[in-house]
Parts: C-alpha cells; structure tokens; sequence
C-alpha cells in the first residue's frame, strides 16, 4: 500500500509499504477513505518531538471501512463505516473506566520511554506518533491497523459525508475538550483562544457552544483570523496589535475568564522572549517555545482557567508562575479523552449545530502530501486543513 | 473488570512491611573492601603529585588524589547516587517498585505464590524448581551463562505477603517481597516488590549494570507492567509486525 513515511528531520514522503495485518485477536483493519495533516504532525516534521524513527508512517486523523476483524473483536464487523480515535486505549484500565481515555495504563508497549521522560508514567498510544507514544503506525495511508477495536473506533450510521465526520477523530473533539475544560458560565465568561489553526477554530465554536458571552480569537495569519471573524468571534492580530493592551481592552481591564492555548510548543510570538525559546530548542536545550503560553498566563482574568490544548514536550523556563499564583488560575490541559466526545459530538454535528468541514481548504492526494506538509506548516496559499484521499 | 464485588480489607501493612530493614538510604554506601581500595589509589596519586616537579601535574595528580581519599573517607560513592542507586551499608542494594493492578488480591497474589510459573512474569528468569514447601532453586540467564541458587520462602500470609531469602552460598545473595494491599476506591491491588540483593563487583558493578540497562530496576518496572496488563488486558500491547518503510518493500503479507 501507500504511505506518508517520516524520513527524517523536515522530510516526508510516500512510499510503497507492506499492507498492514492483524497482530492481535482484538485488532482490526481499516481501509481508509479520508485522513488529514495535523498541526501536531507539524512538530513531528520539525523534529522537536523525540523518539521518531526513520519509515515510521504518520497520520492520526483518519476514518475508513472496516475490512477485517480480529476473533475476540465484537462491535465491529466488515464493511462498517467508522472514525478513529487518534489516541489508543484499552478500555479496561482504572483510567480508561474514568473515562480518561488518553491516560489509558495499558496501551503503550514502549511505556518506558514515556517514564524516563515524563517522572515514571506514561499515557496511552496514539497512533503514528513517535515512539515514546507506542510507535502505532499512522494512518496516512491506504490501509491501517487499529488495536483495541472494541474501544476506540465509533460506528458512522448516517449519510454524513467524510469531511463532516473527519474531525471526530481528534480537532473536533480537541477544541471542544479545550473549552470544556474551561467551565464556561453561560452567558457570562469571556473566552480568548490563542491560535487559530484548526484546533483553534474548534474551540472557539466549542466555547459558543457552551454559552461564551464573548470568545476572541488572537493569530497572525489574516485568512484565519477572518476564519474565525466569520463565526461570529472578536480576533487580535498580534503582530498588529500589543496582545494583553488588546485583551485588556476588549474585557474591561479584566483580562478573560478563560484562556485556551491552541498554539503548543512551537509558537512563532516575537520579541526576545521568542527568539530566547527558539535559540534554545535549536540547540536541544528546550523542547519548547511558550510565547503564546506565557500570553495566556499573563492576560487571563483573576480566578480563570488556563485550558491547554496545544501540545507540550518537555522542560520549559520563564514561565510567569507569579502571575498565575497571584490571579489564582486554574491549570487544565493534556491529550483528549476523544472516545467521550465522539458520540455527544456527532449528535450536534447531525443535529446542525456545526459542520466541522468548514475547516478543510485544501483536498488532495497522498502523492501531493509531502508539498502539502510544507505548505501547511509555512501557512502559505491560505492553507489551514489538508484532507487527503488514499485512493486518488 | 470484576473488581468492586470482592475487595479484601488493606492488610495491616505496618505490621507486614516492618521488618523490612530500614538501614537502606538513595544514595550508596561503599562497601569496606572499596572504600580501602580507593582510600589506597587516592593517597599513592597525592603521593606521586607531590614528588612531581611540573607544577600542572602537581595540581592535577594531587587533586584527583585528595578527591579520592575524601572518597574513601565518606563512603559514598558519587555517581552511584547520581544513578539513583540504593545501597545499605553492607553493600547490598535495594530495588523497589509499585504497580496497581485492577483485580482483587488474592487472585494476584495466586499468581505469584505459583512460584514454577514466575518465569512467565519475569523475563530475565530462566526457570524456578519447587524443590519442597519452602525451598525452591531459581535459575537467571547471565552474559556469562545460567546462574542459579536455592531460596526459602519467609514469609507467606495469602492475600498479602509473600517474602523469600536465598539460602547461604547463594552466587548473588538477594532477599525480597511482595506486597499486595487494596487500592482505595476500588481500584484493585497495589503490588509492591522489594528487592535486595549483593552485585556481584560491588558498588562498580551496580553501577555498570545500571548503566549498560541490565539492571533489577528496569527489569522490575517492565516485570510489573507485563503482570499488571496479562491481569488486566489478558495480553500485551504490541507492535511487532506492523507495516512500515522499514520493512522489505512490497505487497500484502
């Protein structure tokens, strides 16, 4: 089958690989229909999380058929359509059965990479994303093995289309995580989002969901803050404007009830800060660069929540720590617990609530990823979500 | 999981995990024998350091020398408690971890008195011979080939404890236990293994083993884990097998 390979730092490409099979009696196979590039795949091509391997396939987001099922696989049979979780998880474990699917105990077999780096515990697998994270292979390809298929994989009954379903599978269920996470007051709370690329997007129309009284959306990149513009959201150009001046102002001097971090770990900011941060994760002495982190702490309100979707690697320094002791800010973050918010989501997306595929701008084929990868992470040609389809 | 219906009362543990002696500090004790043996280099080095007549080997030797000597005067050994290793003052050392495993305990705790069957949870174990009640033969692979030794269970209370100590003479003396004891909130058992035991060169040796990855610790964690996902998944998570660029180029398998 094709699929898109990590070849190294800055490389990807597609190659020609053993179609996946089945490994364990839970296992199932999937043909995939449609997958997308992430912006967390991003920092994979950058090289800035560890634990990658040369061939190792990529690709979280993706939804297929199911073409073949492991004996001890009950809910699944061939020919169902379904979308799948990007994180794995085994359903059984004291996390899982909380619900906190992404801390699942038992789905990382490499479980003690992710323990000598994150003080003796590691969460669940995803799927084609480094090693310390399972070293699953992705799904941005024609075919993929899904373990846990009991677990993960939910079954899509109505006629939706791929792009309206897609996103199910991780951004969709991420945004809305982010703002959950924020226990907006109705009518009430003001919700700023750092970073409008998809997960961005998704949580500000999650935070209108939930009741925001205001949401404001602050990026650089003009066709997504207009995307956002169009959802009805406040936006700050932060290379146009002095952000916390502008969050200041915008909330009555204030600062927002809540603040969502949908940039992560490689924020582009400026000043010296930013350049201190990229300095530093050039030269591995950092992990991470936290300008829009150390925005969030310093602009959100007094008592708010600082909701962290955006993904972190490692160590970081210069955190206004005094600051949030000082408001009193409430911490919330981590990977999404996506196997809770599938179905309530879908509910909403087959009720009209949303059509998640307002996000897609560019649609092609795994041949054209590789360019696509670069054009995604440069934020050229008005690219904010890529869709790829295997078999074109 | 079935696990709410039969929780066992916590086991009085003070009274189980009292006698575990309490001499073990982090950090490491440098067995007699080393300390002498570094105590002796440090002072022939400040010895040669001061019969030289080049100023920057004088520093130098005389330096290194005196580090050594105040080695050798303290007993602890630097980098053994930069690796995190436990040692007493006999020069044994200490290795323990914790799992919690969703199941009740008497059910874990059949699966560890079912000696003949450890090898399954421990890897590095060659084989355990049940030789009478209490006596039973373990057999380790080794670089250098199979070491093996006899060990006497001390302790054996159902449900809660189960501790043993090799028999005199053994190649590697070691002694250890498990602990299992009800996680609060229904969570299940927490399984709790110490182990302590002589390497067989001394703080070095300890040392190397950490380093090179053939250490308890690590074999212990990865032991646990394994238990904890048989117990609860009934098999292990893996990826052995699956598709990739690395794999020879071609079709479906």
């Amino acid at each position: 089958m094709k699929a898109i390979v990590w070849q190294g730092t800055n490389k990807v490409g597609v190659e020609t690989v053993p179609d996946p099979t089945l490994l364990l009696p839970t296992d199932a196979i999937i043909k995939i229909t449609s997958t997308a590039i992430c912006g967390s795949d991003l920092h994979l091509l950058d090289g800035v999380i560890p634990s990658m391997e040369k061939g190792d396939i990529l690709g979280h987001e993706f939804m297929g058929e199911v073409v073949e099922v492991g004996r001890d696989v009950k809910k699944l049979k061939p020919g169902d359509r379904v979308v799948v979780p990007f994180n794995i998880a085994c359903g059984v474990c004291d996390p899982c059965r909380r619900g906190l699917f992404s801390a699942c105990d038992n789905s990382n077999p490499n479980h003690r990479m992710a323990e000598a780096l994150y003080g003796g515990v590691s969460g669940g697998g995803l799927f084609g994303y480094s090693h310390m994270y399972g070293g699953y292979a992705g799904g941005q390809a024609q075919y993929v093995r899904v373990p846990f298929a009991d677990i993960g994989p939910h079954k899509i009954e109505s006629d939706l289309r791929d792009e309206q379903v897609l996103f199910l599978t991780d951004i969709f269920p991420t945004g809305y995580q982010a703002a959950e996470n924020c226990g907006i007051v109705p009518g009430r709370d003001v919700v700023a989002v750092f970073g409008a690329g998809p997960v961005g997007q998704f949580a500000a129309r999650s935070a209108q969901m939930l009741g925001a009284a205001h949401v404001i959306v602050v990026d650089r990149v003009p066709e997504r803050l207009a995307m956002a513009e169009a959802a009805g959201c406040q936006v700050i150009n932060y290379e146009q404007d002095d952000v916390l001046v502008a969050l200041r102002e915008a909330t009555g001097g204030r600062g927002p009830d809540h603040v969502i971090d949908a940039v992560g770990m490689e924020a582009h900011g400026h000043g010296p800060g930013a350049l201190v941060d990229t300095a530093k994760q050039r030269l591995k002495l950092s992990f991470d660069r936290i300008t829009a982190l150390r925005w969030a702490l310093l602009s959100c309100a007094k008592g708010g929540t600082v909701s962290l979707p955006g993904v972190y690697g490692g160590l970081i320094d210069k955190v206004p720590m005094g600051a949030a002791f000082a408001k009193g800010l409430t911490f919330k973050m981590g990977q999404t617990h996506t196997q809770r918010h599938i179905a309530p989501l879908l509910s909403r997306i087959e009720a009209g609530e949303i059509d998640p595929s307002f996000v897609v701008t560019h649609r092609a084929s795994l041949d054209e990823a590789p360019a696509l990868y670069k054009t995604f992470r440069d934020k050229h040609d008005g690219c904010i979500k890529v869709v790829l389809n295997p078999w074109a | 999981m079935s696990q709410d219906d039969t929780q066992p009362t916590p086991p009085a543990l003070s009274d189980s995990a009292s006698d575990t002696p309490d001499t073990h500090s982090t950090g490491a004790h440098m067995p007699a024998r080393e300390r002498s043996v570094v105590g002796t280099v440090g002072v022939a080095l400040m010895g040669a350091g001061l019969r030289s007549a080049r100023p920057l080997q004088k520093i130098v030797l005389g330096g290194v020398g005196a580090g050594l000597v105040a080695l050798a005067a303290t007993g602890r050994n630097p980098l053994a408690t930069a690796l995190k290793i436990r040692q007493n003052k006999e020069g044994e050392v200490l290795v323990s971890d914790a799992v919690t495993v969703g199941k009740p305990a008497a059910e874990l705790y059949a699966v560890w008195r079912d000696l003949a069957g450890l090898p399954r949870l421990m890897t590095h174990l060659e084989r355990v011979e049940v030789l009478d009640a209490g006596r039973s033969r373990w057999t380790v692979k080794a670089p250098t080939g199979e070491v093996s030794w006899e060990a006497d269970i001390t302790a054996d209370e159902p449900g809660q404890r189960l501790a043993w100590a090799s028999v005199e003479g053994a190649a590697v003396p070691n002694h250890g236990e498990v602990l299992f004891r009800a996680a609060p909130g229904h969570r299940g058992t927490e399984v709790v293994v110490r182990l302590t035991y002589r390497p067989p060169a001394g703080t070095a040796g300890a040392i190397v083993a950490r380093l090179t990855g053939e250490e308890p610790a690590q074999q212990l964690r990865d032991d646990l884990m394994r238990f904890k996902r048989e117990q609860e998944l009934g098999f292990a998570p893996t990826t052995e097998g699956q598709s990739s660029g690395r794999a020879p180029q071609g079709g479906a398998a």
